[in-house]
């Protein structure tokens, strides 16, 4: 274990000195500060004030920027360290590649899921601050799920870097892996529907596989429980799972596709060439 | 202490090493030379458990992937081109002397040693040394904890002179206790350090001699050299080494390390039309 919590260190002050993570961090600060200077939380739309409107806003807003961002700088930091020698030389050291391995993921989960984390903390002080009442399920809760997210999309970050051996080819798989998801939040998922004539249940489960629409699905319903904006197939979802199971499964399964990943990920580094 | 027995490494359909078989016994300095292509870090890799092969490799019996850390702990590893490590100096120290369960201070001794002040350094970042900066670093983390095998490439390409020498002489305290392999891909920059070369041509090796052993590692000479006339080019190269001129800058003298001779005939050899004599003669340090 020792070994795993200092290469998981070493790898936070790596990352914290590096380019892309003062990007990521302004990007996802700034979500925050753009949100209150438009005045997001004073706003009263559609039955959502203050607080929850801007932390509904800001989660939707990191659906679609943190999972590429996990996976590009993932990808690119860990692909780009083996082409430029890091392995070779810290994998020369008398180090477990256990401890190597799933610590750099430890390490690499704190980098990506804190900066997003302390926006959202930022932006409920601010509230407080503000005035506002502080929605403490809707924070616990998207804490709990954008945790899940980023696990989900670390994982496969790692998965593709171990299988990629250039961070050409790493960045490359990783766009087409989240744009794929992506198209199918809806747009894929709607014309395949359409044309194929599939059954809602298929349609569903092609839905409940996308990490990125489990995650979207989950954000709705806490505050359209019977997610009639989802249309139909919301009734597929809570016949099967009911509310309370869903945001369980919400939880779960993108940590679960996180752990596989990257345990593949794991046994494939394993038996490969390091450097 | 080491066995190489029948290595084949392919990358695709392409064999970089062809059936290696070579054993390295503690004490043997092996300089390992070839051009690029010949498969020397491929075999360094194979060696340091970073790459999956066929055949056999074992140092002490055991094999490095199967038996990363007890084999790894043995093994100090100097690599030709320095990590991009963002990470401060004082971070990879620890780092390193945690991984290795040694003292850090031992690194920073020989950090010190090398002339590299690492109090200065500490929470710098390691990518922005300076080349020589980067490369007595790595030297302090492969030199500064009980290896028992030390693998060498270009060690001493970036180092000033006087850290060269030093740099030797820490090598001479470990040459009875340890096996090095020295990779180069010229002979005469480690020819002197080493009493075995052995030579790869296209994942093969074509040359496996023992050399005399002659040279102290920690030697100095004291050497002076003579010009015909005054040149400002030779007066640059020259004071690199550390040389002083004098009698119009007609005639240096200075100190070298007893391994560095035939790299410094090299750079004299450049200005041959100029010298008018040379003499060199051991300090008896």
């Amino acid at each position: 274990m020792r070994y795993l919590w200092l290469t998981a260190l070493t790898d936070i002050v790596e990352s914290l000195r590096a380019r892309w993570f003062l990007i990521y961090t302004l990007v996802f600060g700034g979500l925050v500060v753009v949100l209150f200077a438009y005045g997001l939380a004073e706003s009263r739309i559609m039955g959502f004030t203050g607080l929850s409107r801007l932390l509904l806003t800001y989660i939707q807003l990191a659906m679609a920027i943190l999972p590429v961002f996990v996976l590009i700088t993932t990808v690119r930091s860990v692909a780009g360290d083996r082409e430029a020698g890091v392995f070779e030389y810290l994998l020369s050291l008398p180090i477990p590649l256990s401890a190597w391995f799933w610590g750099k993921i430890f390490g690499r989960f704190f980098v990506v899921f804190m900066p997003v984390f302390l926006a959202l903390v930022g932006a409920t002080i601010w509230g407080l601050i503000k005035g506002g009442e502080i929605p403490w399920d809707l924070l616990i809760y998207y804490s709990a799920l954008l945790m899940a997210l980023a696990w989900c999309f670390l994982g496969i970050g790692m998965l593709i870097s171990t299988l990629a051996r250039s961070s050409d080819v790493a960045q490359g798989a990783a766009f087409v892996v989240w744009l794929t998801l992506l198209l199918f939040l809806d747009l894929i998922l709607l014309g395949v529907l359409i044309q194929e004539h599939l059954p809602a249940e298929t349609a569903v489960m092609i839905a409940l596989i996308n990490p990125m629409q489990v995650f979207r699905t989950a954000t709705m319903m806490l505050f359209d429980p019977q997610l009639v904006l989802l249309g139909p197939s919301a009734y597929v979802i809570l016949d099967t799972f009911g509310q309370a199971g869903y945001i369980t499964y919400a939880l779960i399964y993108p940590i679960v596709v996180g752990v596989i990943c990257a345990s593949v990920g794991y046994f494939l580094f394993r038996r490969s060439d390091l450097p | 202490m080491i066995e190489f027995q029948g290595v084949v490494k392919k990358f695709r359909r392409n064999e970089v090493l062809k059936g290696i078989d070579l054993d390295i016994a503690r004490g043997h300095r092996v300089a390992l030379v070839g051009s690029n292509g010949a498969g020397k870090t491929t075999l360094i890799r194979c060696l340091l458990g970073e790459y999956t092969y066929d055949g056999r490799v074992t140092i002490d019996s055991l094999e490095p992937r199967a038996n990363r850390q007890a084999v790894l702990s043995k093994v100090g590893f100097v690599p030709q081109l320095p990590p991009p490590l963002k990470m401060p100096v004082g971070q990879l120290i620890r780092f390193a002397a945690t991984v290795c369960d040694t003292d850090p201070e031992r690194m920073i001794d020989v950090a010190t040693k090398l002339g590299l002040d690492i109090g200065r350094f500490m929470k710098q970042p390691f990518v922005k040394l300076s080349g020589g900066q980067k490369q007595k670093l790595l030297i302090a983390v492969a030199l500064g904890r009980d290896s028992e095998l030390l693998v060498l490439d270009e060690p001493a390409a970036n180092l000033d002179p006087e850290a060269r020498h030093i740099f030797f002489g820490l090598l001479a305290e470990k040459k009875h206790q340890a096996a090095m392999i020295i990779s180069s891909h010229r002979l005469d920059e480690v020819v002197a350090l080493v009493n075995r070369v052995v030579e790869m041509d296209q994942g093969k090796i074509v040359l496996d001699d023992r050399v005399a052993d002659l040279v102290e590692m920690a030697s100095k000479l004291k050497c002076r050299v003579g010009l015909i006339r005054k040149e400002d080019a030779f007066a640059k190269t020259i004071r690199e080494w550390g040389f002083v001129g004098s009698d119009g800058d007609r005639t240096w003298q200075g100190e070298i390390a007893g391994p560095d001779r035939l790299r410094f005939l090299g750079v004299l050899s450049r200005y041959a039309a100029l010298l008018a004599n040379i003499q060199l003669s051991e300090t008896g340090e």
